[in-house]
């Protein structure tokens, strides 16, 4: 099976401050992988480089496009990125604030997208947003509101409406659950679950929750000071550490 | 008949790094096959070692040396991606403790294995409530998540969706602590058809009267642990 995202020796330096160091992986088809590690160990900026939202200093970021197969993103155009980045990708941002447009309804948020991809129906795309708001749990009362009426919890949902409306393959998703309240955190983990389920997604999730990871990740990656210091199935990494930062890590959280 | 568990000299240290990097060895050469249609239960005293040798054929604890196979698949280095296939396909897991995402209502809980193997929801949804129903979990139950029931439902419905796909390799953590007796008596017959069906099962039971009820063979972990083995 061809991976659907291939990471090799991958860096990012801020002039002689490092962010990222010689990271590499393979993501597979329907797999997620999760990304932890303290705060400034580089998660941000490694999400951001395979986003193609920071350029790196090294390496390579080879995506499994639809008609050409393995493809190094940090080699394709801006237009060709930024066309991946509307229909094949989604990025979640920890600030639903960075992700939404906060002037315009949350129906638009989510139409909007569409329209990027080629919708000119506005009855379909009226719809499609309806549709996409009742899988996040807004109600269709709320559909003309803009997201600066809703609770932190809504507009995550509502980003992830946004981003997965047009049924990307990839989803990056940047401490998603992250300054919400544990109830909250809940209702996002089932729908992700869902989502990653039904859609046959796969996803990389960067947060700092080692009980999200456990539950939505098949794979951990941790990361230190810009390096991944250890690898594996998200369950034995967190069961059997190897690493003495992963067990510090482990053993600093309440049971997970 | 090649066995569907093959352990072979298998030995299993922790390093505690954060605590002036002490290495404890736990567990050293043990060896142990396990055929078809067969459940071998694993005896020992408290830290004997029953539960790491468990997790490690699970492929939850890394062994240190040695081979572990079950059924076509080798864990001693394996890739994740090889232990998530075995755990999907062959090997069920049968743990003390539920682990389960918040809100997930339970029959979509015990459906889950069968649909991760890309089965008919239809036909899932409906095998999920036969298991529900044959451990006595109230129907008004199934649509609600089991995050807030009783001990014993907890571990009902762990045991349902342990058995609701028909694995070869079985793993059974303690499989009748915390139970009546009629729901005790369910799940010995759950094994029962397990064994029955050729499924190979690995268990700790300290329930002794369920133990020489289904298990062919004991073996006491004491025997793999490095002071005695040396
Ligand atoms: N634009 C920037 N300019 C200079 N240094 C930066 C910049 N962005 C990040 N860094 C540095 O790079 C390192 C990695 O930062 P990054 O944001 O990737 O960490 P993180 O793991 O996402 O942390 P957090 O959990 O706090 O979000 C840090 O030392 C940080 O200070
Ligand atoms: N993750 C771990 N890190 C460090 N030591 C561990 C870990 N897991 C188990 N051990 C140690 O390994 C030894 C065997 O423990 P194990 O849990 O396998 O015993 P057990 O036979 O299952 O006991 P019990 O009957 O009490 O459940 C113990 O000394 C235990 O402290
Ligand atoms: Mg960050
Ligand atoms: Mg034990």
């Amino acid at each position: 099976m061809t991976p659907i995202l291939d990471v090799r020796n991958l860096s990012k330096n801020y002039g002689r401050n490092i962010g990222c160091m010689d990271v590499n992986f393979s993501l597979y088809p329907g797999e997620v992988i999760g990304i932890v590690g303290e705060s400034g160990s580089g998660k941000s900026t490694l999400l951001g480089c395979m986003a193609g939202h920071l350029r790196p200093s090294a390496g390579e970021v080879l995506f499994d496009t639809r008609a050409e197969g393995p493809r190094d993103v940090l080699r394709m155009s801006e237009p060709e990125r930024r066309m991946l980045a509307r229909t094949d990708w989604a990025f979640v941002h920890q600030n639903p604030r960075d992700g939404l447009r906060m002037t315009v309804s949350a129906g638009g948020n989510v139409g909007e997208r569409l329209m990027a991809v080629g919708a000119r129906h506005y009855g379909d795309i009226r719809a499609q947003a309806v549709d996409w708001l009742g899988r996040v749990e807004i109600s269709d009362a709320r559909i003309d509101d803009r997201p600066s009426t809703f609770s932190g919890g809504m507009q995550q949902r509502l980003q992830i409406a946004r981003n997965l409306v047009t049924g990307p393959r990839l989803v990056f998703m940047d401490e998603p659950t992250g300054g919400l309240d544990v109830s909250v955190q809940a209702r996002l983990l089932d729908l992700l679950r869902a989502l990653v389920r039904d859609m046959g997604l796969s996803a990389v999730i960067v947060t700092h929750d080692l009980a999200v990871v456990r539950l939505l990740a098949d794979r951990l990656m941790v990361m230190k000071s810009g390096r991944v210091v250890e690898t594996g199935l998200t369950d034995q990494v967190l069961d059997d550490p190897q690493h003495a930062y992963t067990q510090l890590l482990v053993s600093s959280v309440l049971q997970v | 008949m090649t066995p569907m568990f093959d352990i072979r000299d298998v030995s299993k240290s922790f390093v505690l790094h954060n605590q002036g990097s002490a290495v404890i060895p736990v567990m050293a050469e043990a060896s142990l096959q396990v055929a078809k249609g067969e459940c071998v239960a694993l005896t020992g005293e408290s830290g004997a070692g029953k539960s790491t040798l468990m997790r490690m054929l699970y492929g939850n604890y890394l062994a240190s040396a040695g081979s572990i196979r079950v059924g076509e698949t080798e864990l001693v280095g394996a890739q994740p991606r090889e232990v998530l296939a075995l755990r999907r396909e062959v090997l069920g897991y049968v743990s003390q403790f539920l682990r389960v995402v918040p809100r997930v209502p339970t029959r979509d809980v015990v459906a889950d294995p069968l649909l991760a193997l890309g089965h008919d929801p239809q036909e899932t949804r409906a095998r999920a409530e036969e298991m529900l129903a044959r451990l006595r979990i109230p129907e008004r139950l199934w649509a609600l998540s089991p995050t807030t029931f009783s001990g014993g439902e907890q571990q009902r419905v762990n045991i349902a969706r342990g058995f609701v796909h028909s694995y070869p390799a079985l793993l059974l953590d303690e499989p009748t602590a915390s139970l009546d007796p009629v729901n005790r008596e369910t799940v010995l017959c759950l094994i029962e058809e397990a064994k029955a069906r050729g499924a190979a099962i690995v268990g700790i039971f300290h329930d002794a009267e369920a133990r020489a009820r289904v298990a062919d063979r004991e073996i006491d972990v004491t025997g793999f642990t490095p002071e005695r083995a040396a």
